[in-house]
């Protein structure tokens, strides 16, 4: 599952926006039907690809949405209600109507926003500053720090739930252990507040490092020109920062907040691993963490896929108004 | 900068689309495969089998096994047959090779990458797409699920042959109105795990009831406000299932062809009133069974007992090493004085694919696998397991004590004195989704500090919608 280090996505814009001003443009073959047929021969393998493993997919959870083990009324009364036989009958919208009816989808759906906003601007704050920090003229060990910051996103979501959680667990904490022994109060990783802060702790733990990675190629696309224009104007590095970095910074800040709230939306992971151990995390308390369960812990996959249907339809219409949104704001302006 | 922003656009919204597929890619997608295998209450939990795991000795007992076996391979038409088996049995592989290498015309292949309920949902989906196995294991929980799916078959007249080899509760629990669906391979019967040592050195008694056990887990915080009697978990309903066996509990009952449910009966309240009561008091801790932290206190003695299944000797041999020698198992404390009854926690069962072309074969290894010597001599030797055959409780394995408990060698007299007074209850068609519900119910009622019974309530409500739901027929 993606999580806040969803990067195959990510890295490309980043690259293209920075590399993208000095490429020459090419000039087009004098054969216009070779040309066609070079052009289509390049799209195919990308649309097999879309095809068979984006489009037919969905195509099928869609199918399998509108339908579901019913018990037949032909195999009845074969041998009492232990023979009773359940086989796969169509129930149209039947699935979706229990989706929308159900309170814990919502209440998950309402603990994911809560998250996302613990989550999302913390991690967007700190990636922005780490990032410039490491551009700011005067840094040292910026290779080391930038690679130090950026390590725990090649940690695995899992592993990083996993090594988070033992430090969490009451008796095995570091964190508890150092805080009993300077005689401070032991904090508790796992009360039913804070576990809000655990979660969104090692999310953010796992996800700056990207983001810092993403906004710092952005700077250092900036032409120094302009930071040495500011300078001699008079502006100390801090104003430079505030004044002439972080807007220019913009564009990248959308895209890593668009992608943040995507895997806000996802989040799975950290509260999945974590919830054995614990008593405050129920089996629905994150919407894909509700989907898991129906589908293969009720073995429900019929159910599942309505649910996963509708998840998949709002994340795209609150993706497509954000970016309609951020588009007229922040880029579009003329 | 102005005509690089726009341009920079696109590609950003390019990337986004993308993500937002391979968020609907992701949820569609997902494999039965990555379903995580800890949670479920398999009776495997990190066998370790020690040093008596020597296929020679396994191999020894054959001699007087092979005489079994060599009449019903010869009666087996000539052609040869090949068997795949689902199990999560530890070292499975190597209890099959004993049968392959004396059953050249029936070979069986082990596959050995699900277990529990992450391998129901396997078997689930593989049924679906034709391509379950011959024999799978399940857990007694899990079996009426997979025979209404109709991925279980019906082996009555295969399995007519070893129905005497087991005790009539077992058989039970693989049939329904008659008809059976697979053969009995181990029991959890449920027992009193102690530490001895501290339990000495505290001045504490061995309670025999659950008042004693109330009284003594008060006594054991004054006595030392760091150590615990027990713990609650609300992640192993399959344990909560046998504290209520215990007292008579009766969660399903098949009526007719409709479906009795109550989970909130009178006797399973009784058992959660009295656990929430003692962890509201503090007396108990709320904790999960099966964490690291868990472990941590079998090891180091902040945890003082268990109510565990008998294979729970094993979990405790793996997780805490440090301990060996300083557990003893006590019959579970009763309800009420000398009644000496016990519940089950786990067990499971080795069941036949309905669609499996050969269900004959199947069914005789089946058969060898459970109730013939060899195969429960190599089961408890090399897996571990307790096995469910009468015949296997008074193996030779067992004349000696498990190496972790070497202070208890009657260990497995005792645990043959426990299964008898052990009794189950009949499943139902959906205990997934009861004992996803106990999860969250009890979860939240340790978190709140709320009611345990009504915690049983919800668990009811939710099971009785799903039965109907599905359509079957409920009677309330």
């Amino acid at each position: 599952m993606a999580t806040y280090s969803t990067a195959s996505a990510g890295k490309t814009p980043a690259v293209v926006s920075a590399t993208r001003a000095t490429r020459p443009t090419r000039r087009r073959g004098s054969g216009h039907r070779t040309s066609r047929v070079a052009g289509y021969g390049f799209i195919g393998p990308a649309a097999i690809l879309f095809i068979g493993l984006v489009l037919i997919p969905i195509g099928y959870s869609v199918y399998l949405s509108t339908r579901a083990l019913r018990v037949s009324g032909g195999g009845r009364k074969i041998g009492g209600a232990a023979q009773v036989r359940r086989s796969e009958v169509s129930v149209g919208l039947g699935n979706y109507r229990d989706a929308f009816h159900d309170s814990e989808l919502v209440h998950s759906l309402l603990r994911m926003l809560l998250i996302g906003l613990i989550i999302v601007p913390i991690m967007l704050a700190l990636a922005t500053l780490f990032a410039l920090l490491l551009d700011a003229p005067r840094t040292r060990f910026a290779n080391f720090s930038r690679l130090a910051i950026f390590l725990p996103y090649a940690v695995p979501g899992v592993i990083a739930s996993l090594l988070w959680g033992f430090m969490y667990l009451p008796s095995m904490s570091p964190f508890r252990y150092a805080a009993g022994s300077v005689g401070l109060p032991k904090p508790n990783f796992f009360g039913p507040t804070a576990i809000w802060g655990s979660v969104a702790n090692i999310a953010v733990w796992g996800g700056v490092g990207f983001n810092m990675v993403v906004l710092y190629t952005s700077l250092r696309a900036i032409p120094n020109e302009l930071f040495d224009a500011a300078r001699i104007d008079g502006c100390n590095e801090f104003q430079v920062a505030r004044r002439v970095k972080l807007p220019l910074m913009r564009p990248a800040l959308v895209m890593t907040t668009v992608f943040s709230v995507i895997a806000t939306l996802q989040i799975f992971n950290e509260p999945f691993t974590l919830r054995p151990l614990t008593n405050v995390l129920p089996t629905t308390w994150m919407p894909l963490m509700s989907i898991y369960t129906t589908a293969f812990v009720k073995n429900d996959i019929y159910a599942a896929a309505a649910t996963s249907v509708v998840l998949a339809a709002g994340t795209l219409l609150v993706s497509l108004i954000a970016l309609r949104l951020v588009q007229s704001r922040a880029l579009g302006d003329s | 900068m102005h005509l690089d922003r726009r341009t920079a656009w696109r590609p950003l919204a390019a990337a986004t689309m993308v993500g937002m597929l391979m968020l609907v890619g992701c949820s569609s997608k997902k494999k039965a495969s990555d379903a995580p295998v800890a949670t479920s209450s398999s009776t495997s939990v990190s066998a370790s089998t020690s040093a008596a795991a020597s296929s020679s000795a396994a191999t020894s007992e054959s001699a007087s096994a092979s005489s079994d076996s060599s009449p019903a391979s010869a009666a087996a038409p000539t052609e040869k047959v090949s068997l795949t088996f689902w199990s999560w049995v530890p070292k499975i592989d190597e209890i099959v090779k004993v049968w392959n290498s004396k059953n050249p015309d029936i070979q069986v292949k082990v596959d050995t990458t699900a277990q529990g309920d992450a391998l129901v949902t396997k078997l689930l989906t593989a049924d679906r797409a034709g391509k379950g196995p011959d024999m799978f294991q399940a857990e007694y929980q899990a079996l009426p699920a997979l025979v209404s799916a109709d991925v279980a078959g019906d082996i009555t007249k295969e399995a007519a042959s070893v129905k005497d080899s087991f005790p009539e509760g077992a058989w039970n629990a693989v049939s329904f109105n008659g008809a059976t669906y697979a053969v009995p391979q181990d029991i959890g019967p449920m027992a009193f795990f102690y530490r001895e040592d501290l339990f000495k050195s505290m001045g504490l008694n061995v309670p025999t009831t659950w008042d004693e056990y109330a009284t003594l887990a008060a006594e054991v915080r004054k006595k030392d406000p760091k150590k615990y009697l027990g713990s609650f978990s609300s992640t192993d309903p399959g344990w909560f299932a046998g504290l209520s066996q215990q007292n008579a509990a009766s969660w399903w009952a098949a009526d007719g062809d409709a479906w009795q449910v109550s989970v909130n009966d009178e006797a399973s309240k009784k058992v959660a009133s009295y656990w929430g009561d003692l962890v509201k008091k503090g007396d108990i801790l709320g904790q999960p069974f099966f964490t690291p932290e868990f472990n941590k206190a079998l090891n180091d003695g902040t945890l003082l007992s268990w109510p565990v299944a008998v294979w729970g000797s094993q979990v405790i041999g793996g997780n805490a090493p440090d301990t060996k020698g300083k557990w003893r198992m006590a019959p579970m404390p009763d309800w009420t004085a000398g009644a000496k009854s016990a519940g089950y926690w786990g067990g499971s069962a080795t069941a036949v694919s309905a669609k499996s072309k050969n269900k004959e074969a199947a069914t005789k290894f089946a058969n060898w696998l459970n109730s013939d010597p060899e195969g429960i001599g190599a089961l408890i030797k090399l897996g571990g397991l307790y096995p469910a055959a009468t015949s296997g409780q008074s193996s030779p394995e067992f004349a000696k004590a498990p190496e972790f408990f070497p202070n208890q060698p009657d260990f497995y007299t005792l645990a043959s004195d426990i299964s008898k007074t052990a009794k189950g209850f009949t499943f139902g068609p959906n205990v997934n989704v009861t004992y996803n519900s106990y999860r969250d119910a009890f979860g939240k009622a340790i978190k709140n500090k709320s009611d345990f019974a009504a915690a049983l309530d919800e668990m009811n409500k939710a099971t009785i919608a799903d039965l109907k739901k599905t359509g079957f027929t409920v009677k309330e």
